[in-house]
C-alpha cells in the first residue's frame, strides 16, 4: 500500500519534470526563432530610415561629385550595374539554360551512360554555387585582366556571369523535371524529333517558370561586390566603353561606406536602399511570375 | 535511304540517323553542361598559375609563416588563415544553435501561418547583399559593440585573454557576429529541409507513446537527422569562410595574430579584397592569388563534405 503511494508520487514528480523540460525547451526554440529575426529587422530598419532620409532625385540623375562638394549622385553606378548585369546575362543565361536542359532531358531521362556524368555535373554545379564569389573574381582577374593589363566591364560581366550559371541551371533542371513524361511521349509519338519536342513542347511550355530562375540569378549577382573589385574595378565618370573600368552600385556603396566623409556615408545608405529595393522586387517578381501558372509549389 | 534492318549495326545506324538533328542538339547541350566541370578545373589551375611565383619563392613557409609584410615583400598567410578560422568559428558557434532552434520551432511547433511568415523573413536575410551588411556593420553593429557589448564583456570576462584590450568595435568579434547573421538563413533553411524529410508517422508514433513535444523532437526528429544537421552547419561554415565584403568592412584589416577578439584582424577573403589595390609588386599580387587558392581548396573540401552529409540524410529518409 505504502509502496503504491510512493510510486505514484514518483511518477507524478517525473511527469512534472518532463512537462517543465518540455516548456523550457519549446520556449528556447521559440526564442531562437525570435533572435534570428532581430538582425533582419535592424538591417531593414536602418537601411530604410537612413536611406529614405538621404535619397533624392539627384541621386538617380547626377554624377558623383569630388570630395568636399556636397550633393551628387550615383547615376553612372546605376547605369554601370545595368550594363554589367546585361553582360553577365550573355554568359550566364545560355550556359546555365543549356546545362539545366541537358540535366533534365538527357540525364534525368536515363540516357545511356549519362548517370555518372550527370552526377558529376550536378556536383560541379553545387561546388560552383559554393565557391566564394571573390575567388571567381580572382580567377577572372588572372585570366582576363592580367593579360590585357587593364580592368574592364567585360571582365566584370564575365565574373558575374559565371556566378549566375548555378542558379539558372538548377532552377531550369528542377522546373523542366516537373513537365510530365507523357507530354514528351505524346510529341515523340507524333513523329517529332526529340530536339523539337524539347524546344517547342517542354521548354516552350515552361518558359514562365524558367524565367524565374533567370530573375533569381540576376537578383543574386546584382548585389555582388567582391568579384567586381578587381575586374570591373570602378569609375568616377560616365563610361560606355566596355573595355574600360566601369562603376557599379555595390562597389560605389563600398567605396563610400569606408570613406571618412559624412556626405558619402549618406549616399552609401541611399545606394543600399536602392539596392535592397531592387533585389527584393526581383525576388517578389519571381513569385508573381509563378503564381498564375499554378506552380507556386516549385 | 535504304537500310537492311535485319543487320544489327545497320539497325542501330538507322535509329541514330532517323533524326540527325537530335544528335547535334544533344551534343550542343552536352558541351556546356560538361564544360562546367572544366570551368572548375580551370579556376583551380589559373589560380595555381597566378600564385606560382609566390609558391616558388616561399614554398610551404607561405602557409606557416606569420609575417605578412608587403613593404619587405615577405608573405606568410598564417595570420589571415588564423583570422578566417577564428571569425568563422565564432560565426558557427553563434549561428548553429540559433538557426537549428529556429528551424525546429518553425517546422515542429509554430502554427502554419507563423512558420510561413517567419520562414519568409529569414529567407529575406539571405537576399540582402553582403555590402549592405557591411554598411550596417560599420555604422550600427561596430558602434554598439564598442560602447555596450565589449566594455561589458571586458568587465565580466576580462580575466580571459579573449576579452582583453581596448574595445575598438571593429575587429574579430564584429566580423564573427556579422558572419553569424549572414550564415543563419543558410543553416536554418537546410536544417528545415532535413527535418522535413523525416516522415510524419515517426512524429505521430513518438507522440502516441506519450512523448511530450520536446521528447518527440529529440527522439523522432533530431536523432535521425544528426548527420544532415551537421551537414547544414558545415555548409554555413563554408559560406562564412569565403564571405568577403561585410567582413572586410568590419574586421579592421590588420594582419596580426592576437588572442583578443576585440583586436582588428584579417581573413583570407578580406585580405584579398582590401589589398588588391595597394598591391603594386607582382609578388604581392601573386601572394594574394595564393591566399585565394588556399581559400578555394579549403571551401571546396568543406562544401564537398557538407553535401555528402546532407545527401546522406535526405536520401536515407526518402528511400524508405
Amino acid at each position: 500500500m505504502e509502496n503504491d503511494v510512493e510510486m505514484e508520487r514518483e511518477m507524478i514528480a517525473e511527469q512534472r519534470g518532463r512537462t517543465i523540460k518540455n516548456v523550457l525547451m519549446c520556449s528556447a526554440l521559440a526564442f531562437a526563432a525570435l533572435i534570428a529575426i532581430i538582425p533582419l529587422v535592424s538591417v531593414f530598419g536602418y537601411v530604410f530610415l537612413r536611406g529614405f532620409s538621404s535619397i533624392s532625385v539627384e541621386f538617380f540623375t547626377s554624377m558623383p561629385r569630388p570630395v568636399g562638394e556636397t550633393g551628387g549622385g550615383m547615376a553612372n553606378a546605376l547605369a554601370g550595374t545595368g550594363i554589367l548585369i546585361g553582360l553577365a546575362g550573355l554568359v550566364g543565361i545560355p550556359w546555365g539554360l543549356a546545362a539545366g536542359i541537358y540535366l533534365s532531358e538527357y540525364v534525368a531521362a536515363g540516357e545511356k551512360g549519362a548517370g555518372l556524368g550527370g552526377a558529376a555535373i550536378r556536383f560541379g554545379i553545387d561546388m560552383l554555387a559554393s565557391i566564394p564569389s571573390i575567388i571567381v573574381g580572382l580567377f577572372v582577374y588572372v585570366v582576363v585582366v592580367m593579360p590585357f593589363k587593364h580592368f574592364s566591364a567585360w571582365a566584370g560581366g564575365l565574373a558575374l556571369g559565371i556566378l549566375m550559371i548555378p542558379t539558372v541551371a538548377r532552377t531550369t533542371e528542377e522546373l523542366l523535371k516537373m513537365v510530365p513524361v507523357h507530354v514528351r511521349e505524346a510529341g515523340l509519338a507524333l513523329g517529332l524529333p526529340r530536339w523539337k519536342v524539347i524546344v517547342y513542347i517542354v521548354v516552350k511550355g515552361s518558359l514562365r517558370p524558367i524565367s524565374t530562375g533567370i530573375v533569381l540569378a540576376i537578383a543574386r549577382v546584382s548585389g555582388e561586390t567582391a568579384p567586381l573589385l578587381f575586374t570591373a574595378f570602378g569609375n568616377q565618370y560616365w563610361s560606355h566603353d566596355l573595355s574600360a573600368p566601369i562603376a557599379s552600385l555595390p562597389v560605389q556603396i563600398y567605396t563610400y561606406a569606408v570613406s571618412p566623409f559624412d556626405d558619402w556615408h549618406r549616399q552609401a545608405w541611399a545606394g543600399a536602399l536602392v539596392l535592397i529595393l531592387f533585389v527584393s522586387s526581383l525576388n517578389l517578381l519571381t513569385r508573381v511570375i509563378l503564381k498564375p501558372s499554378g506552380r507556386a509549389g516549385a | 535511304m535504304e537500310f537492311d534492318l535485319s543487320n544489327k549495326s545497320e539497325l542501330a545506324k538507322a535509329k541514330r540517323d532517323f533524326h540527325p538533328g537530335d544528335r547535334i542538339f544533344g551534343r550542343a547541350l552536352m558541351l556546356p553542361a560538361y564544360s562546367l566541370l572544366i570551368l572548375l578545373v580551370a579556376i583551380a589551375l589559373f589560380l595555381l598559375h597566378g600564385a606560382w611565383p609566390s609558391i616558388q619563392r616561399f614554398g610551404l613557409k607561405f602557409v606557416f609563416s606569420s609575417t605578412w609584410d608587403p613593404v619587405r615583400e615577405v608573405f606568410g598567410a598564417l595570420p589571415v588563415i588564423y583570422g578566417t578560422i577564428v571569425s568563422s568559428s565564432i560565426a558557427v558557434l553563434i549561428a548553429a544553435p540559433v538557426s537549428i532552434g529556429a528551424a525546429l520551432f518553425l517546422n515542429e511547433l509554430a502554427p502554419r501561418r507563423v512558420s510561413e511568415i517567419v520562414g519568409h523573413l529569414i529567407e529575406m536575410l539571405a537576399a540582402i547583399p553582403s555590402v549592405v551588411f557591411g554598411l550596417w556593420g560599420i555604422f550600427v553593429l561596430a558602434p554598439w559593440l564598442r560602447s555596450v557589448v565589449e566594455p561589458a564583456l571586458g568587465r565580466f570576462f576580462g580575466f580571459l585573454p579573449l576579452f582583453q584590450g581596448p574595445p575598438y568595435g571593429v575587429g574579430m568579434l564584429a566580423a564573427g557576429l556579422i558572419l553569424a547573421i549572414m550564415i543563419m538563413p543558410t543553416v536554418a533553411s537546410i536544417s528545415r529541409e532535413v527535418f522535413h524529410s523525416i516522415p510524419r508517422v515517426q512524429r505521430e508514433a513518438a507522440l502516441a507513446l506519450g512523448a511530450t513535444r520536446w521528447e518527440m523532437i529529440r527522439l523522432a526528429v533530431l536523432s535521425g537527422t544528426k548527420s544532415g544537421v551537421f551537414g547544414a552547419v558545415i555548409l554555413g561554415l563554408g559560406r562564412a569562410l569565403g564571405e568577403t565584403m561585410a567582413v572586410t568592412m568590419v574586421i579592421g584589416n590588420r594582419s596580426h595574430i592576437s588572442a583578443s577578439l576585440f583586436a582588428p584582424a584579417q581573413t583570407m577573403a578580406s585580405a584579398i579584397a582590401n589589398e588588391y589595390a595597394e598591391a603594386t609588386s607582382d609578388i604581392h599580387l601573386s601572394a594574394l592569388v595564393g591566399v585565394g587558392l588556399t581559400l578555394f581548396v579549403v571551401t571546396f573540401i568543406i562544401n564537398a563534405i557538407a553535401r555528402i552529409f546532407v545527401w546522406r540524410t535526405t536520401l536515407r529518409w526518402s528511400a524508405k
